[in-house]
């Protein structure tokens, strides 16, 4: 017998069966379970290849802060990682050496590991994409992974990166190699030398993937940086995100600037929601900010708004053009718009809970959750990444988001991370990921984040559930 | 684009525009646009030309038109210029494939003026008709014709981004032209072995020129190059976000045979009370359906989980699929719309597509939402669809290629499933009533859509309900 249930948490009607095996009543979910569909079947290994500082784990990372990002469950598995850590000290280059049958021997069985700890995070851990980081510059090689997957069921999709731009590689080497474990106590001279030395140990044996004798592998492989890319056998929905997302990403410096608009009358009020102007204060924030952006002689910066007024009012401050975007606008709160903390724990305290219980997945009735949020700020996200400049004016679920991307926040710490008023977030991408600097402008707020309290339990008083709402009027 | 000096002691006052309710700065009552853009996204600075490249019977038409299609249906004003169509409108009668012969002058002449007149059409919906992007359709095949293009985007201040389609698969050609060529105004009076003599006869005389885009040689373009029908895709300098949607699109879209079908929930309670909206549940008549043997899809309300339970496969809940959001409105019948928000009710007649419920959607606020829901319909094979009204017509117009002014008006009955096969350039629909009788809900636009009509004069066209 099949039954429609409701889910009180994220307010999804799913099918269950209820079946019997000898003495248990389980319950089966027939449909997705998830609020978002389901993309992946099989589990996909992603594969790079390439010369060593091509971007290989520049990429890797990036692309498993996305994934995961998205709801797809991603982890990375970098090979030099498990390197270091059987060869507990780096000497030289000359481990690097193709006749080094004794290191030859040690960097297999690493790749061997690494492959083994694929296969648990696939089938214990619930994995959807493993991201296989490492040089795989010989068809030999490679083909011990395909093998590998196909005996598993993995899809494999390569991501091979193919660069000869002398400046690009040495700037690749100076920003994530001198910092590397491997060079911790060596001087940058030494370092670089090394380096380039260790480069030319794999580049006799290095056969790129052939256009013709893997006509049937899917892979990409992107040329420069990103000038040019070719692309074969896309499989499936999954690798398709992933080659949109790979010819969008680019290495150009820059800083993306992330603030939310000036207090609100509703803020003062400890109203959620609402579509209320600016307060006095959140006014001379708006003019602060202005200053502030001015005084950081941006080049060509894009200004990005919500459609709500009190977004848009704080732009109109800086006196340039600015684009709206609804989908910057802020977490629909469905039937407790403009409420006030007290107010939904009066009127709706098992849904405050269960808020309480799991914020991420949380919807209001009526309304989104956090996890609708991401993805509809996907495109926001996609866009940020072909831009350079941008400052996004926007809400604090919106901006907690959009920081959990940057700063590779998982799903249960993105609905408490710290977006107050009147507090401008400089994010700026540094080796593997990204500085942030933060610039309060000195205009006081009413505090509008509120921390989880103790207790989460439907059955709990009033007291215990609105301990930790920020004051207000 | 730098921070003016401007006093910011004096915000500008923001109104909100009542169609749309976007907020917009205003001055003395008018709204003042200067600082805007809206819609979240300024695709294009300047306009866009894309130029096809290939061989004939590549695929570069039915790319053309299902290019034009998609990107008109997210907002992007976009057409396309076929200049085989000059070429047919200048030589009235199309007699056999010698006019397509190298050595042919005359032919020569008269196709490269073809071009030239396509290409001031070009400049002219670009530059007047508030035109974005134009699709330039011709076999393009020479570097010479190409540097033509170049330099005349150049001298209008148009970016260029080729398509090319590169295919040697005689199967996959024969294909073709058995599918687009033999109905093709030249073939009316050739039998079908004529016919496809002739054309690959024609296709021989652009072989021996041909100059496919060259890794090296035109490294500077902007360009991707279809490699069998999307077995592979080399992708040079894409420039902007444009391009970049094109390229996402073009490598997801395939020509394998299948069929869509798009359907409403069973009528439910709500449609029988004549409300609209809501998360209701399913009347004893709608719980009749068909059952089928394809990926189904619903979205995350009740009554299209109840239908899909029906069908007995496993199906995905899309929370993109969900009822336009008709915001205060939701749950209301018509009468009552037109009681409480009588000036709504009369913005929304009068543009449809564009109004938005007040803390609700708009018809264009949908098709952006859908946007994933198309572009994964085009990966898929058989999909079933179940939705709703609003949804449902969004999903049509962008199959049919309806305009903006026409989709919220497109009929989608409840209990009646579409069934849309892609055929040639376009798409075959096939409606199939499930002869189970459901109540009407679609409401045609009145006559009068004035603020000031009367409340009878709005609710004229409402369908019959409980």
């Amino acid at each position: 017998a099949t039954e429609l249930l409701f889910s009180l948490l994220m307010k999804i009607t799913l099918a269950v069966t209820h079946t019997h095996t000898h003495t248990q009543h389980v319950l089966q979910h027939r449909a997705s379970e998830a609020s978002v569909p389901q993309f992946c079947n099989s589990p996909t290994m992603i594969v790079m290849v390439g010369l060593p500082a091509r971007g290989k784990t520049y990429i890797s990372k990036k692309l498993t802060r996305y994934l995961n990002w998205i709801g797809v469950p991603t982890k990375m598995f970098n090979v030099g990682q498990y390197r270091r850590e059987a060869v507990k000290i780096y000497k030289n280059f000359e481990f690097f050496k193709p006749d080094n049958e004794e290191a030859m021997r040690i960097r297999k069985a690493c790749a061997a590991a690494a492959l083994k700890d694929v296969t648990a995070y696939f089938t214990k851990e619930q994995g959807q994409v493993a991201v296989f980081d490492a040089t795989n510059t010989t068809r030999e090689r490679r083909a011990i992974i395909i093998s590998f997957a196909k005996e598993k069921g993995y899809k494999v999709f390569f991501v091979e990166s193919i660069c000869d731009d002398p400046e690009i590689i040495a700037e690749n080497i100076r920003q994530v190699k001198f910092g590397s474990p491997d060079y911790v106590d060596r001087d940058i001279d030494e370092a670089m030398e090394d380096f380039i030395q260790r480069i030319d140990c794999y580049r006799a044996s290095y056969m790129p993937i052939d256009d013709e004798r893997d006509r049937k592998l899917s892979y990409i492989k992107i040329f420069d940086v990103g000038n040019r890319y070719l692309v074969n056998q896309v499989q499936d929905h999954i690798q398709s995100r992933i080659v949109y997302y790979l010819m969008n990403i680019h290495v150009t410096p820059r800083s993306i600037y992330l603030s939310r608009h000036g207090e609100s009358e509703l803020n003062l009020l400890g109203r959620i929601g609402g579509d209320s102007g600016l307060s006095p204060r959140g006014q001379k924030y708006a003019n602060a900010l202005a200053t502030f952006i001015k005084g950081q002689n941006i080049r060509d910066l894009k200004v990005w708004t919500s459609h709500m007024k009190r977004t848009i009012q704080t732009a109109e401050a800086l006196g340039v053009q600015y684009e709206q975007w609804k989908a910057l606008n802020e977490i629909d709160a469905g039937v407790c718009e403009e409420m006030t903390y007290e107010e939904i724990q009066e009127n709706y305290p098992e849904e405050f809970a269960l808020r309480d219980q799991d914020k991420y997945r949380y919807r209001y009735p009526k309304g989104e959750s956090y996890e609708d949020l991401v993805h509809r700020l996907e495109p926001v996200i996609m866009e940020l990444e072909r831009q350079e400049n941008v400052l996004v004016i926007c809400h604090q679920a919106i901006m907690r988001c959009l920081l959990a991307y940057f700063l590779d926040k998982p799903a249960d710490e993105l609905p408490y991370l710290r977006c107050p008023l009147h507090t401008v977030l400089k994010l700026t991408p540094i080796a593997y990921g990204c500085k942030v600097e933060s610039f309060f402008l000195n205009i006081e707020a009413v505090n509008t984040h509120r921390e989880r309290p103790v207790n989460v339990d439907i059955n709990r008083n009033p007291e215990e559930a609105l301990q930790t709402v920020p004051d207000h009027i | 684009m730098s921070i003016t000096d401007k006093t910011p002691s004096n915000p500008r006052e923001l109104t909100q525009n009542p169609l749309k309710k976007i907020w917009m700065p205003y001055k003395n009552g008018l709204p003042e646009k200067t600082h805007i853009s809206e819609k979240g996204l300024c695709m294009t600075n300047c306009p866009t030309l894309i130029v096809t490249v290939g061989l004939p019977a590549r695929g570069k038409t039915y790319i053309s038109k299902k290019l034009t299609r998609y990107l008109n249906w997210i907002g992007v004003p976009t057409r396309e210029f076929n200049v085989g169509q000059y070429r047919r409108e200048f030589v009235k009668i199309y007699k056999s494939f010698e006019f397509f012969r190298p050595d042919n002058e005359e032919g020569l002449k008269i196709r490269r003026q073809c071009a030239s007149a396509a290409l001031n059409d070009v400049r002219q919906y670009l530059t007047e008709e508030q035109g974005q992007v134009a699709v330039f359709d011709a076999t393009n095949t020479t570097r010479e014709r190409r540097e033509t293009i170049i330099q005349f985007a150049e001298q209008n201040g148009f970016k260029v981004f080729f398509v090319e389609s590169v295919c040697e698969d005689p199967d996959v050609i024969q294909e073709n032209i058995v599918q687009v060529k033999l109905g093709s105004p030249d073939y009316t009076n050739c039998n079908t072995e004529e016919a496809v003599e002739d054309f690959m006869k024609r296709i021989k005389c652009y072989e021996n020129s041909y100059e496919t885009l060259d890794e090296v040689l035109d490294r500077d373009l902007s360009y991707i190059k279809i490699m069998d029908v999307g077995q592979r895709y080399l992708v040079n300098r894409v420039l902007d976000h444009i391009q970049s949607r094109i390229v996402y699109y073009l490598m997801n879209i395939h020509i394998t045979p299948r069929s869509i079908y798009l359907c409403r929930h069973g009528e439910s309670e709500l449609n029988v009370k004549g409300r609209i909206g809501g998360d209701s549940g399913l009347t004893p008549r709608g719980k009749e359906f068909a059952k089928n043997d394809l990926k189904v899809w619903t979205s995350q309300m009740k009554r299209t989980i109840q239908t899909a339970e029906a069908l007995d496969v496993p199906y995905e809940q899309w929370k993109v699929l969900n009822e336009i959001d008709a915001g205060v409105c939701e749950e209301m019948m018509y009468e009552e719309i037109q009681e409480n928000y009588p000036l709504e009710f009369a913005l929304r007649d009068q543009d449809k597509y564009r109004y938005r419920y007040p803390k609700g959607e708009s018809y264009e606020d949908l098709v952006q939402r859908l946007e994933p829901v198309i572009m994964e319909l085009e990966r898929q094979e058989n999909v079933l669809v179940i939705c709703h009204q609003a949804v449902m017509r969004c999903l049509l117009a962008y199959f049919l290629d309806k305009t903006a002014e026409e989709l919220p008006y497109l009929k989608c009955p409840l209990h009646t499933v579409l069934k849309l096969t892609p055929v040639a350039y376009g798409c075959k629909v096939e409606s199939i009533s499930l002869n189970v009788d459901a109540v009407n809900t679609h409401r045609e636009r009145p006559e009068n859509v004035e603020v000031s009509r009367m409340s009878e004069e709005a609710l004229l066209t409402v369908p019959a309900h409980q």
